[in-house]
């Protein structure tokens, strides 16, 4: 075959191989997510299994939910919000700032209140009223669900007041988590997704611990939306939809999580 | 608008006692930084000036372990009855000591340096002892120095923001700083008060700075009667 021939053909194999080798990055998206820090352990396990079955990346931020927010309403480049609360998502979406519809209960968290020394306490409300202990760790109320679900708790059993002085406020849940597991306070009201992601972590679960009747604070519904940065990004609706797939509900409930409407064994 | 006086209090006592504190430990300790001749002077000034390059949240988180139950100085400090220092006032004054530190001594080390020789060696021949030569003739010397000195170090304190946050606890009235406090109404959309408070510090930062600017010019001026 003559030289021109010869030239021709290295051109198209380039050409075929640079069309097949640009397939994946034609396919694989990514999608700015914003995450409430409860979340984090599972929030990366998500996004290893979304990575898996898509193809696309998820680029997670955590902050506490106010905060998260705050961002969000001046115009932070996030394209879903996965807060742990209901509120954050309503005042995103009535200002504008979601994809009407988008809004969806993804897990419902629970409150425990832990100590890092063994044989604190059993029984939750007679330990706090007893007071034998120099300082309680809780995430701020006023920027974290798992804040003021713990003040909902406090004044439930009346000593919102009397432990004014003691209580510590973390700037996030996962601060917060933090000043326990450090034994920086004596008791702290952290996520139980923190405690069941600690056990799987390296085995060890908290010294004491107390699973707070649901009874005595607002249930902490934890909502996702989609936000209007993620309108036309076909990985954001594609992980807003691996949401609600039966696959992440297993593992969102395997974090310790209540899940709406998961078709495996209901918690 | 009603303001929360609260923080500015907390961080005026804040920044007051850790400017005095400063002061105290730190002239001996610029002293001996510009006279001595040891071969682990430098080694010590390095050391000092670490919180010029460390990140504030480094500086707090080391210290939250450090001074907590686990660390060396929280196992001294329970022994001592005392509890632990981190989300209290005096925890707050540890880390600022801490954090402000070169600002403090390293105007006092230059101000002692450019004394020189020559004062303390007229000093000595005129009989007087260290101690006398030291206040008679260093400290008025050295007068600029130990004014930017207090007030780089006062107006650190009152800046302080990285390790607060990761110390404090963000507890009224006893860690809740004023940049704490900005931040928090920032974080809550509060911008109203974050202005009002803002404002306020920056106000403030402005006349600290014009005036060790003007008072700075006059003592030089004297000086170079």
């Amino acid at each position: 075959m003559n030289h021109r021939m010869q030239c021709w053909r290295g051109h198209t194999l380039l050409a075929a191989f640079l069309l097949i080798a640009a397939l994946p990055a034609v396919h694989a998206g990514e999608v700015s997510v914003a995450v409430a820090a409860n979340f984090t352990e599972a929030a990366r396990e998500l996004t290893a299994r979304f990575a898996a079955a898509t193809g696309h990346r998820a680029r997670l931020s955590f902050g506490s939910t106010g905060q998260l927010y705050a961002q969000i309403s001046n115009g932070a480049p996030y394209e879903v919000f996965l807060a742990a609360d209901s509120e954050r998502p309503r005042k995103v979406d009535s200002t504008g700032h979601a994809v009407r519809g988008s809004r969806f209960t993804y897990a419902v968290g629970a409150l425990l209140m832990v100590s890092d020394k063994e044989g604190m306490f059993d029984d939750g409300p007679a330990f706090l009223e007893a007071g034998d202990f120099q300082r309680i760790a809780i995430a701020n109320p006023d920027t974290a669900p798992y804040g003021l679900a713990a003040q909902q708790v406090l004044e439930a059993l009346g000593m919102w007041q009397p432990l004014q002085r003691k209580i510590v406020r973390g700037n996030s849940i996962a601060q917060t988590y933090q000043f326990v597991a450090t034994g920086n306070t004596d008791i702290g009201f952290i996520a139980q997704s923190q405690a069941v992601s600690r056990n799987a972590r390296n085995g060890t679960a908290f010294g004491s611990s107390w699973q707070v009747p649901a009874e005595l604070y607002d249930p902490i519904e934890q909502q996702a939306v989609l936000l209007t940065r993620g309108a036309d990004n076909a990985a954001a609706a594609a992980f807003i939809d691996f949401l609600k797939s039966d696959d992440a509900r297993t593992i969102i409930a395997g974090f310790g999580y209540s899940v709406p409407y998961l078709n495996t064994a209901q918690r | 608008m009603s303001l929360d006086w609260q923080p500015v209090y907390l961080t005026i006592k804040l920044a007051g006692l850790t400017t005095l504190l400063l002061l105290l430990i730190g002239t001996p300790l610029a002293w001996w930084l510009a006279r001595s001749t040891a071969w682990y002077k430098q080694a010590v000034a390095s050391v000092v000036a670490l919180p010029l390059v460390l990140p504030p949240t480094v500086i707090g988180f080391y210290l939250l372990l450090l001074l907590g139950p686990n660390g060396p100085v929280g196992k001294i400090t329970q022994s001592l009855g005392m509890g632990v220092l981190p989300f209290t006032f005096g925890g707050l004054l540890v880390a600022s000591v801490f954090y402000s530190m070169p600002f403090v001594v390293q105007p006092l080390q230059n101000a002692f340096e450019s004394v020189g020789k020559r004062p303390l060696e007229v000093a000595a021949t005129l009989r007087a002892s260290p101690l006398d030569t030291f206040f008679s003739v260093v400290v008025p010397l050295a007068r600029p120095g130990f004014l930017t000195a207090a007030v780089l170090g006062f107006a650190h304190t009152v800046g302080e923001f990285g390790v607060v946050l990761m110390i404090g606890g963000n507890i009224p009235g006893e860690t809740r700083v004023l940049s704490v406090a900005i931040y928090d109404h920032v974080e809550t959309l509060d911008y109203t008060q974050a202005h009002i408070l803002s404002a306020g510090l920056i106000g403030f930062a402005f006349l600290v700075l014009l005036t060790l600017y003007i008072v700075n010019g006059k003592l030089n001026r004297s000086d170079a009667l």
